[in-house]
């Protein structure tokens, strides 16, 4: 199966845009290379804003420059962007509902040999606390481009969440991404599996183990953590009785919270969380480092059969 | 405005300011005190800005990076005519859009929310870059507190200002000497002020704040400056213009009560009197 990192595919998806609004802007805090916006600066100099490595003043400069009518992307690794800048994200974008997008690439354990100190697995939980935001979790390139096309035509925050690591295209153009929309991959009756980001993928090879074991799984691609298809969310587990969700983040705050909540309040429905377990990352490569934090499809199999017993 | 008017602009503001913290019963009289000569400079004298149009794209731009001090840039605002002159007595009350610290979604001519330090100088700095790309001539000014030079991300702010060459950039520094836990050199001493922004590349001004003419003069050096920003460093006195509240630590964020406000406003009243 073809692959590519959702960084890759939001450098190219900025490129386009900037051709298409001269209203776009981009910043980086001395990450360009990595984060993907090089390409964008190499085709819109006077557009690009190199800040350096100071990310708190990134996200000022970059609310600064919404308030005068641009569509900045700012743009870092997801632990500066929430955690360093987590304030200047609140106070100065989110609070006055300032038109930014924050792009961080390189969340979860697949940025892989750089370690723990890197790899977010609580920024999911941040954002979304946050009133006025909008939490994007794209799952491979097609809806990385859609993701970032969505974002720059929504007004106010927004902020989305890419890996490092190259993962399967799962998607073509006939795929549609909306915010707040929820995404039926594969319809199915004995269990329901929501997932984004990388975990898609392997809810996907799950479902098709599974249905090898005569066991009928959906899968739902929940992208558009906030906000929440919340309508998609009860149906599916209304018809299936069963949930699992599967996601590159601590299991506490993110996709997982996200689901239980809205299950709890509508549609009370056994669960099982497939995630970080409330623990930080190390170093290693990307796909050891899925394998020992469990977040491979063998783990969405045992979720789902766990959670079929306790129907 | 000529010098006297906006001496008495100035005065009018400072009369605002106590009139709006008594009913507030909350917020702070001292850091909007000290700032109020250099408010009634920027809107009556300096900015390019339209009461009946405030997101005009063309006008110039101020954030108050020190937001605590929203009284004195409410009572300019209302002053100015962003807003009917009533409102200032809704200030930090429920349902009202007087917020405690400036929210630019809620108040007319309130061009950035502010009111956690350090983040004011980014902003600005923003809105210079998309004025640098629109090829608009708009300038944005900045005031900030000598206290929130600790905070970190000011220099980092104060450094990109530099590297972009905003000197579309004008920043005045509040240099009042004092802050909630007592003053700026025993609490965390930033001196040399002058030498570290001049460091930082930026052109220095030093300003008695609550002089009108040095004031002027200060700005039109300013403008004058190409390819790097300016700051005047304005010498002030916390709570300027109210004998019981000037230099006094305690009235960072105490409001008067209704007594101590007729004090205040009655020395006001005699200074108005004194400028005819």
């Amino acid at each position: 199966m073809a692959k590519q990192a959702t960084r890759d595919a939001y450098g190219k998806a900025l490129v386009t845009l900037g051709a298409e609004n001269k209203d776009i802007v981009v910043l980086d805090a001395d990450l360009s290379k990595s984060t993907k916006t090089a390409d964008f600066a190499k085709h819109y100099p006077e557009r690009f804003f190199n800040m350096g490595i100071a990310e708190a003043n990134l996200m000022g400069t970059a609310a600064g420059l919404a308030a005068a009518g641009k569509i900045p992307f700012a743009s870092t690794f997801a632990i500066f962007a929430t955690g360093r800048a987590f304030e200047q994200i609140r106070n100065s974008i989110a609070y006055p509902k300032l038109n930014v997008k924050i792009a961080a690439t390189h969340a979860g354990v697949t940025v892989g040999e750089d370690g723990g100190s890197h790899q977010a697995v609580e920024d999911v939980a941040i954002m979304r606390a946050v009133p006025n935001m909008t939490v994007l979790v794209p799952a491979d390139g097609e809806e990385t481009r859609q993701v970032i096309r969505a974002a720059a035509d929504y007004e106010g925050p927004v902020y989305i969440r890419m890996g490092r690591l190259d993962v399967p295209l799962l998607f073509d153009d006939n795929y549609k991404f909306e915010i707040g929309k929820a995404n039926v991959l594969r319809e199915g009756s004995n269990c329901v599996v929501f997932a984004n980001g990388v975990m898609v993928a392997a809810a996907l090879e799950a479902a098709q183990d599974l249905e090898e074991e005569g066991l009928d799984v959906a899968v739902v691609n929940v992208a558009s953590v906030k906000p929440l298809d919340v309508e998609t969310i009860v149906a599916c587990a209304q018809k299936t009785g069963a949930a699992v969700t599967a996601e590159e983040h601590n299991i506490i705050g993110g996709l997982g919270s996200a689901v239980a909540e809205v299950l709890s309040e509508y549609r009370p429905t056994p669960l099982v969380r497939v995630g970080m377990k409330d623990t930080f990352g190390e170093s290693g490569r990307p796909l050891e480092l899925l394998e020992k934090y469990g977040l491979t499809k063998k783990e969405v199999v045992e979720a789902v059969k766990a959670v079929i017993a306790r129907k | 405005m000529s010098v006297i008017e906006l001496k008495r602009m100035a005065n009018q503001i400072r009369q605002d300011i106590i009139t709006m913290l008594v009913p507030a019963k909350s917020g702070h009289p001292g850091g909007s005190l000290s700032a109020a000569d250099i408010l009634a400079v920027l809107y009556f004298h300096e900015m390019n800005v339209n009461p009946e149009d405030p997101h005009w794209v063309d006008r110039d731009r101020f954030v108050l990076a020190k937001g605590h001090a929203a009284p004195v840039l409410y009572a300019a605002l209302v002053e100015k005519g962003f807003f009917p002159k009533e409102e200032i007595l809704g200030l930090r009350q429920t349902g009202r859009i007087l917020q405690g610290h400036p929210d630019m979604k809620k108040v007319p001519g309130v061009d950035m929310s502010t009111g956690s330090l350090g983040q004011g100088l980014s902003a600005a700095n923003g809105m210079a870059l998309a004025g640098k790309l629109d090829k608009k001539d708009f300038r944005v000014y900045v005031v900030l507190g000598d206290g929130e030079m600790a905070e970190g991300q000011v220099w980092e702010a104060a450094m990109a200002a530099a590297h972009y060459k905003l000197d579309n950039v004008i920043a005045v520094l509040d240099y009042n000497g004092l802050q909630i836990d007592g003053t700026t050199d025993k609490i965390m001493s930033s001196d040399p002020l002058n030498d570290k922004w001049k460091a930082f590349g930026w052109h220095v001004i030093e300003v008695d704040g609550h002089d009108i003419e040095d004031l002027l003069a200060a700005f039109a050096e300013a403008k004058s400056i190409k390819g790097k920003p300016t700051i005047l460093i304005a010498r002030t006195v916390k709570g300027k213009g109210v004998s019981f509240m000037e230099n006094q630590v305690g009235w960072h964020g105490n409001a008067p009560n209704a007594e101590q406000a007729e004090q205040a406003l009655k020395e006001l009243g005699e200074e108005a009197a004194r400028l005819g």
